[in-house]
């Protein structure tokens, strides 16, 4: 019995491998497997090479597997580009229709089953996925029946007949590849999982979710790869609480949109990617000035420009931080897994009006678009706060003098009244003001409202519940390995292989990335004998970061990876033996 | 929470002192914004007044009412989402020709596509003031300012045959000198029940030396001066603007028909978002989660 299992299927984009590893997957975790996918994609809509992988387990995980058992090609490319991540009882299940080659240099097997043709003689190949999925399903013997109530939900509107034509098809595959199958294939059958009921979600779907449970109403948004999932997910979720998406012309306006929202009292927020953050900079700073609460999502992708738009990176960082001309306050949040992406959004909401800041909720590609089983997310953990909003109760004055909006306050923090309110009226401009929001450039003024302003961060970085996740155990550590978002699951299982190999070995993940958790991070830095930082960029922005702010210039290394590519574990393992030896 | 007493102008009058040049044209507009949301029943809480930068965007700061002065360009996306997050609201946006027809084009154009209940105001001096005196898209061709020394080489822009062809659903043009025709103009623009664009001849008396008050004068027509003229006759409206290139004031075209924006959305509130309990029910949640299951 294997104790998990990684299976790809490959081909052209737009010939259906998206729906041939949704639809397996969807299967799996109804037996209650824990999944964890990720989809290899160009950024076109017709040809090109696509994957996904999709790795199987009893147990939780979190990183794309470093090798392949299970190969479904649908073009020899896919054979050509995947098979070297194939081990030595792997197995090859390509289309005979393109006349496969077996690479020379591979142990792997490798069958030819006829997709296309099994799938033609059914009524159309199209149905060429279906018959994979059943060829699969014999090497992990796996019972077909499985797929019945997921081939309903899909083709269910398209009446009975496709059901059971689709079912067929996925049959005919089983049979197919049970005859052909030679040897044994019991290394590659999974023990039977629990058959628990759990999520089966991408990051940006755990992110929706996260901002419909924090009471959002508007979100205002222009397409982008990889956020528009969660437009697509509010579009249809907003209007049943009286809201809804507005698809905007560009990102600048989404964001001044999201912010004239969230001063018209509501929560209101916008998600991009990098391309679109760099055009929503003035309007972050705008949040900053004038106290407007703003949530923004950035799933980082590949830059600089327009970069590699459907590929992991995590290069924004220092955008994320820092962007933005003059000082603001701000907070950029960093989930590592859909569960905090859920629960850090409800808090990116609350944190930005109890703060009445810009808030960036950052993710990476492979968290936003990689799908993963997800622990049942408990709601009432969820809590609305919304700091010191006012909606009415303010004492009429008979002069016109406006209400102190920008009242200075011991934390900072000024009563922030909505319009429409009786006795609230008072002005609001990105031009330095006084307390009712008048301009003024009195140096005296100047200095006493960005103090005012300032003092806001001093408390904001103890405002994040866990800002690092630690897993450290070691009170001396031969390493240390930090990183941020998505990586967290391939150092989690790089560790174990080092710890197997004699190291000890702590991880940190950065959650709360700005303002960084300096006390948090300098213990362990200081007790571990060697430190690297694992990022998804080029410059090793975090190890920049950190250095900066908690000093260690010479002990800080970087593991890094720019090619578009999330790390595997054994990245990490390579990386980190080459550091230490 | 709102008072039901009715309001006068000057309630709109707060105890700031514009910083305009005396003479500029902004100030009519001023007047005119607090004569009609008087006019139209207004109370200073329900109306907000979003502007952009430039001179004519401190406008926001000189109206007893809800006022935001954003970033240069944007007065309208603010505006509209002011607008989703409270309907209830009255809001107005406004700005200089800079503002809404160079850097604030792109959401000039959508919004009027989008139709949210709000009027736009755009003060048309046609030059940049606060920067001291460049192009603007509607300076005429050959105009001399400091970043066009030789005369503008390019096209003049027509905002108001460009609102007719893109799909607003009201368009007017007025001179700031104008007082009573601008209000009348303006309470017409808070009353329609869309978007509504009103380009306002608001003359710099600084750096154009050109279009200046007696310019105006001398060259615009009133289109209640043209015998029959229909502002729901659309092709009209575009033949108009061409023949008298641009320069008349009045409602040019108005849709009464087609409904706003917030009245076409799937399921948007009756009551003001801004009103909503932001809690999800236990039940409604667990619905949500089943779907990813």
């Amino acid at each position: 019995m294997a104790e998990q299992l990684s299976w790809k299927v490959g081909g052209q984009q737009g010939e259906g491998i998206e729906s041939t590893g949704e639809i397996f997957s969807m299967a799996l975790n109804r037996l209650g497997y824990y999944l964890y996918g990720y989809r290899h994609f160009s950024s076109r809509i017709k040809g090109g090479h696509t994957n996904n992988k999709i790795r199987v387990s009893t147990k939780k995980v979190s990183a794309v597997a470093d090798d392949l058992d299970i190969l479904v090609a649908f073009d020899q490319e896919t054979i050509d580009v995947n098979y070297h991540e194939l081990h030595a009882n792997g197995i090859i299940i390509a289309d005979a229709k393109f006349n496969p080659l077996k690479p020379e240099d591979t142990e792997a097997a490798f069958y030819d089953v006829p997709f296309t043709e099994l799938a033609t003689e059914l009524g159309t190949s199209l149905m060429k996925n279906m018959v994979a999925v059943g060829a699969t399903c014999a090497v992990i013997n796996l019972d077909v029946s499985v797929f019945l109530g997921v081939v309903e939900e899909i083709f269910g509107r398209k009446g009975e007949t496709v059901v059971q034509k689709n079912m067929e098809a996925i049959q005919q595959g089983y049979n197919y590849m049970k005859e052909q199958l030679e040897g044994g294939t019991s290394h590659l059958q999974l023990p039977p999982a629990d058959g628990q009921k759990r999520m089966f979600m991408i990051g940006n779907d755990a992110i929706a979710l996260g901002a419909l449970a924090a009471g959002v109403r508007l979100m205002a948004a222009y397409p982008i790869t990889p956020a528009s999932e969660i437009m697509e997910y509010l579009i249809k979720k907003l209007p049943k609480v009286g809201g809804t998406v507005i698809q905007t012309e560009d990102e600048i306006a989404a964001a001044t949109m999201a912010i004239g929202a969230n001063y018209g009292g509501i929560r209101s927020f916008t998600a991009s990617a990098g391309p679109g953050l760099s055009l929503m900079m003035e309007a972050i700073g705008l949040s900053g000035m004038t106290e407007i609460p703003l949530v923004v999502v950035d799933t980082q992708r590949g830059g600089p420009s327009t970069g590699l738009p459907t590929k992991q990176e995590q290069s924004d960082l220092m955008a994320m931080i820092y962007g933005t001309h003059g000082e603001i306050p701000k907070v950029v949040i960093a989930p590592g897994t859909a569960e905090e992406g859920f629960y850090d959004t409800v808090e990116a909401f609350n944190i930005a009006e109890e703060y009445q800041v810009p808030v960036i909720l950052l993710s990476d590609l492979q968290l936003s678009l990689g799908k993963h089983t997800v622990e049942p997310l408990d709601y009432s953990k969820v809590e609305i706060r919304r700091g010191k909003l006012v909606k009415d109760g303010i004492e009429p004055r008979e002069d016109k003098s406006y209400f102190k909006r920008y009242e200075v306050t011991e934390d900072g923090i000024s009563p922030r009244v909505i319009p429409g309110v009786s006795g609230g009226i008072h002005h609001v401009t990105g031009v330095e003001h006084d307390e009712t929001g008048k301009p003024s450039e009195s140096p005296a003024n100047r200095k006493a409202q960005m103090d005012k302003r300032m003092r806001k961060i001093d408390q904001l970085s103890n405002v994040f519940p866990n800002p690092v996740y630690k897993n450290a155990e070691h009170e001396n550590a031969d390493l240390l390995l930090i990183g941020f978002n998505s990586t967290g699951g391939a150092i989690e299982e790089a560790m174990k292989r080092l710890e197997a190999d004699g190291l000890k070995v702590n991880h940190a993940r950065i959650r709360l990335v700005h303002p960084f958790p300096t006390e948090e991070i300098v213990p362990l830095i200081q007790s571990a004998k060697n430190v690297a930082v694992v990022e998804n960029n080029a410059t090793g922005q975090l190890a920049s970061i950190i250095k900066m702010n908690a000093g260690f210039p010479q002990k800080i290394k970087s593991i890094l990876k720019y090619d578009g590519n999330p790390f595997q574990p054994h990245h990490i393992v390579e990386s980190s033996k080459e550091l230490i030896y | 929470m709102a008072t039901t007493a009715t309001a006068t102008f000057k309630d709109f009058r707060n105890n700031v002192k514009p910083n305009w040049c005396p003479g500029c044209g902004d100030f009519s507009v001023q007047a005119a914004i607090q004569r009609a949301a008087a006019n139209v029943g207004l109370t200073p809480e329900k109306l907000a007044v979003i502007s952009g930068i430039g001179c004519s965007g401190r406008i926001s700061g000189y109206i007893n009412s809800y006022g935001l002065h954003g970033i240069h360009g944007r007065a309208l996306p603010i505006a509209q989402g002011v607008k989703m997050a409270n309907k209830d609201l009255t809001v107005i946006a406004s700005g200089g020709d800079g503002d809404g027809f160079a850097i604030g084009m792109g959401h000039t154009i959508h919004a009027m596509r989008r139709n949210i209940d709000i009027t736009y105001i755009v003060m048309d001096n046609q030059i940049y003031g606060l920067t001291k005196g460049q192009t603007s898209p509607r300076s005429a061709a050959g105009f001399k300012t400091k970043s066009t020394p030789l005369g503008s080489i390019e096209q003049t822009l027509s905002p108001m045959q460009l609102a007719v062809t893109t799909g607003a659903t009201f368009v007017a043009q007025s001179f700031s000198t104008d007082l009573k025709d601008l209000t009348a103009i303006i309470e017409a623009g808070i009353n329609h029940k869309g978007f509504s664009l009103i380009n306002v001849f608001s003359p710099c008396v600084t750096y154009n030396k050109v279009n200046t008050y007696d310019w105006f004068k001398e060259n615009l027509t009133k289109l209640s001066t043209i015998e029959g003229y229909d502002p729901a006759d659309r092709q009209a409206a575009m033949n108009t603007l061409m023949q008298h290139d641009d320069l008349v004031t009045g409602i040019i075209y108005q849709d009464t028909d087609r409904p706003s924006y917030q009245d076409l959305v799937e399921g948007y509130g009756q009551a003001p978002l801004s009103e909503a309990e932001l809690n999800l029910s236990e039940e409604a949640f667990g619905e949500l989660v089943k779907e990813f299951m």
